[in-house]
């Protein structure tokens, strides 16, 4: 079973046993705090489900671990270093890589392209290296090689039948698994995925999630927000729960179904 | 078979951007000399309006490719194009004039250093310009660029018109002693440097060829052949630029490079999430853009004479624009038939229609305001007065044209004239790789061995 995609990426996660740590993160827009205060660990390995109703502080929470946003207080140590205030870029390249809400798709590039383009330290990204003659060939060679793995990803999430298409051609549920199999290419140790199911429908949500056990099999971590309860439920081990910005609960599915707060959460209070 | 393989070979051929490009060349050509012929214009006049054609076909070409590289791959949107070819070629005259008082009636001088060092001086310059421009303006949204660049280029109109910058004084040896340096002002520099071209042609040792090119010409024109041979090759070696610009812009965009650029354009957050430093992305294209901007200034200024700041007035940043919007953002054989068909059309055409009527027409002396214009055309029907106002005024149509014709291009033909372009971002041909044959085949030896998406212009010749 792990034959499939072993090439896919070149590196196995390789991360401490808890590789992702937020500690009393903060975020405050004007007299809004999106987000106040949450603490919580992945550990490694795992599906981890964030659930909570509209509002709660679920992306703001993805934009602060990724560096979107800068946090007012608080930190996030991601494989035991502190990432707190790093840009976007170099949250990624440290292997913490996040997939949009809505998908977003490099619509005017072809999947092929979308994909080409998410492999690390590429040679050719520095301009000298791709116009001079006597460095092409190099870039060239690597180009090679990427797009073997890149093919062979495409096969995993059995989209390479919309290899030559305009991204923003595809439906909502292709953007998805084009997201992911793009972010599968930047060698992440752990994923963040915003939503992945949301559009998708339900033949294509079977086929992600079976993706996603796979690769969680091989050792990656994810870390999923989700609006669907049942679907939290039926495949996390781990879930949290946010409301109003603050961390409400966390445990097993079971446990989280049986807290009157949660239930308080999703049925009044909020609407 | 053998009905179809010539047809086949054209349609192959047709799918060469560089066919596609001398085809465009051969069509406008072909119209200038055939309605030349038609009305009789004399034979100088032809060769006098294919030199200015070529010369403008080359720099908007030129200028179309350096703005695609903001544009259209990076979504950078740069509207002070102008400034940086007033910086190129000021830098430009600023090393390469000779020193002040060696002569001639220049009020200053320069640094008296070879013109090749000066362009590259102006090149850097804009480059660094373009540098100082971006560190702020890139890290805000993209509408902020946009109001930065044009007004840095207006600044540096206003900055080359002020007297503050006339003249000044400054150390040209290292034992200290001063020389007369400046921009001129208002009243514009006069660049008095060797001229470029017949230093060029001297370097190349190539004077014997171009003396007899003169020669030749001057079988057909008599009466002093030099300046429309001067002309003539100075726009062929413009169209020699734009093909090394060509080259160069497509193997950038044919790179891992412009596909991090292509991703910047579409969403920026996206190429970040995915470990992209866009700003480092994102100022190198825009740095090597405004250079390539500020060497179409210097080709478009260093053999006119003189260089006043007015010359850069902002109208100028647009007809760049409208040559991109015509060709296509995004691609560069849109750029380059972009350029070709803003100069020729939009550019010259107006005042080479309006050369030809008059002179083969002398119609006399058109009325000099609209009134005595259209009162003919009123009270007696007679159009004659009108019709000549109105090809006096060509100079000022065109704007109106260029007007409508880019509103008319924004509504019905946004991608430009070729259409929706594939432009593969990568320097291979993305085709299927991973198993079955062909993988590895000649892929990995060259990006010229290309079987669908073009190489990098070289191909053509190797087709059987």
């Amino acid at each position: 079973m792990s034959g499939v995609s072993d090439s896919i990426t070149r590196s196995r996660p390789d991360v401490t046993d808890t590789p992702l740590r937020i500690e009393n993160l903060t975020k405050r827009f004007g007299g809004i705090t999106a987000v106040d205060g949450a603490t919580f660990e992945v550990e490694q390995g795992t599906l981890t489900g964030l659930i909570g109703p509209n509002g709660a502080g679920k992306s703001t929470t993805f934009n602060l671990i990724t560096g979107m946003l800068a946090p007012d207080e608080g930190r996030v140590v991601f494989d035991g270093e502190d990432i707190t205030g790093l840009e976007p870029y170099q949250i990624a390249n440290r292997g913490l890589v996040r997939t949009f809400q809505i998908a977003r798709e490099l619509g005017e590039m072809t999947v092929l392209e979308n994909m080409m383009l998410a492999p690390k330290a590429q040679r050719g990204e520095h301009l000298w290296r791709s116009v001079l003659p006597g460095a092409r060939g190099g870039v060239v060679e690597q180009e090679t090689e990427l797009l073997d793995r890149v093919w062979e990803t495409l096969e995993f999430f059995e989209i390479e039948h919309l290899a030559e298409e305009y991204a923003g051609n595809l439906s909502g549920g292709q953007r998805k698994l084009l997201e992911m199999a793009r972010a599968l290419l930047t060698d992440p140790d752990m994923l963040l995925l915003d939503e992945p199911f949301a559009g998708v429908n339900p033949t294509l949500e079977r086929r992600l999630l079976d993706h996603i056990h796979e690769l969680r099999d091989q050792g990656y971590t994810f870390l999923l927000v989700e609006h669907d309860m049942d679907l939290i439920m039926n495949n996390c081990r781990h879930v949290i729960v946010m409301h109003q910005g603050r961390i409400l609960t966390e445990g097993t599915p079971d446990e989280i179904k049986a807290d009157e707060e949660v239930i308080e959460a999703y049925l009044g209070g909020d609407v | 078979m053998s009905a179809q393989a010539p047809t086949d070979t054209l349609r192959r051929l047709w799918a060469q951007d560089v066919v596609k490009i001398a085809a465009l060349l051969v069509v406008i050509y072909g119209s200038y000399l055939v309605s030349g012929l038609v009305l009789g214009y004399s034979v100088r006049g032809q060769l006098n309006s294919l030199a200015s054609l070529t010369f403008y076909i080359g720099v908007f070409a030129t200028l179309a490719l350096a703005l695609n590289l903001h544009w259209g791959y990076t979504g950078l949107f740069n509207i002070g194009v102008v400034g940086f070819m007033a910086v190129g070629i000021y830098v430009m005259a600023f090393v390469s004039k000779p020193l002040y008082g060696s002569g001639g009636a220049a009020q200053v001088g320069g640094l008296g250093l070879p013109i090749p060092v000066g362009i590259l001086a102006g090149m850097v310059a804009a480059a660094i310009l373009g540098f100082v421009v971006a560190l702020p303006a890139l890290r805000l949204r993209a509408d902020y660029l946009a109001i930065v660049t044009i007004a840095m280029s207006e600044i540096v109109r206003f900055g080359f018109l002020s007297s503050t910058f006339q003249q000044f004084q400054i150390p040209h040896t290292l034992s200290g002693e001063t020389t007369r340096v400046g921009f001129g002002g208002g009243s514009g520099l006069i660049l008095d440097f060797p001229d470029p071209l017949l230093a060029l042609i001297d370097a190349l040792g190539l004077s014997g060829v171009y003396d007899g090119l003169v020669a030749l010409v001057g079988t057909v024109v008599p009466n002093n052949p030099d300046p429309i041979v001067h002309s003539l090759v100075y726009g062929l070696v413009l169209l020699g630029v734009v093909a090394a610009y060509f080259w160069l812009l497509k193997r950038t965009g044919e790179s891992p490079f412009g596909r991090v650029l292509k991703a910047i354009r579409e969403d920026e957050d996206v190429a970040r999430a995915l470990g992209k430093n866009t700003d480092r992305f994102k100022i190198v294209s825009f740095m090597l853009g405004c250079a390539l901007m500020g060497l179409a200034g210097i080709l478009w200024l260093m053999g006119q004479g003189a260089v006043t700041p007015n010359f850069f007035r902002p109208r100028l940043t647009f007809f760049v624009w409208i040559a991109l919007i015509i060709g296509g953002a995004g691609s560069n054989t849109g750029s380059v038939m972009g350029g070709a068909v803003f100069a020729a059309v939009l550019y010259q055409g107006p005042l080479y229609f309006q050369n030809v009527v008059t002179s083969v027409f002398q119609p006399g002396d058109a009325p000099g305001s609209f009134g005595p214009a259209i009162s003919p055309l009123l009270s007696s029907a007679d159009p004659v007065p009108f019709l000549l106002y109105t090809l006096d005024s060509v100079r000022q149509l065109q704007l109106v044209v260029m007007g409508v014709a880019l509103i008319w291009l924004m509504h019905n033909r946004p991608q430009g004239m070729l259409g929706h372009r594939k432009e593969t971002a990568a320097a291979i041909p993305l085709g299927r790789g991973g198993s079955g044959p062909g993988r590895g085949g000649g892929a990995d030896a060259d990006p010229e061995s290309t079987p669908q998406t073009d190489g990098d212009g070289t191909g053509g010749e190797r087709r059987e």
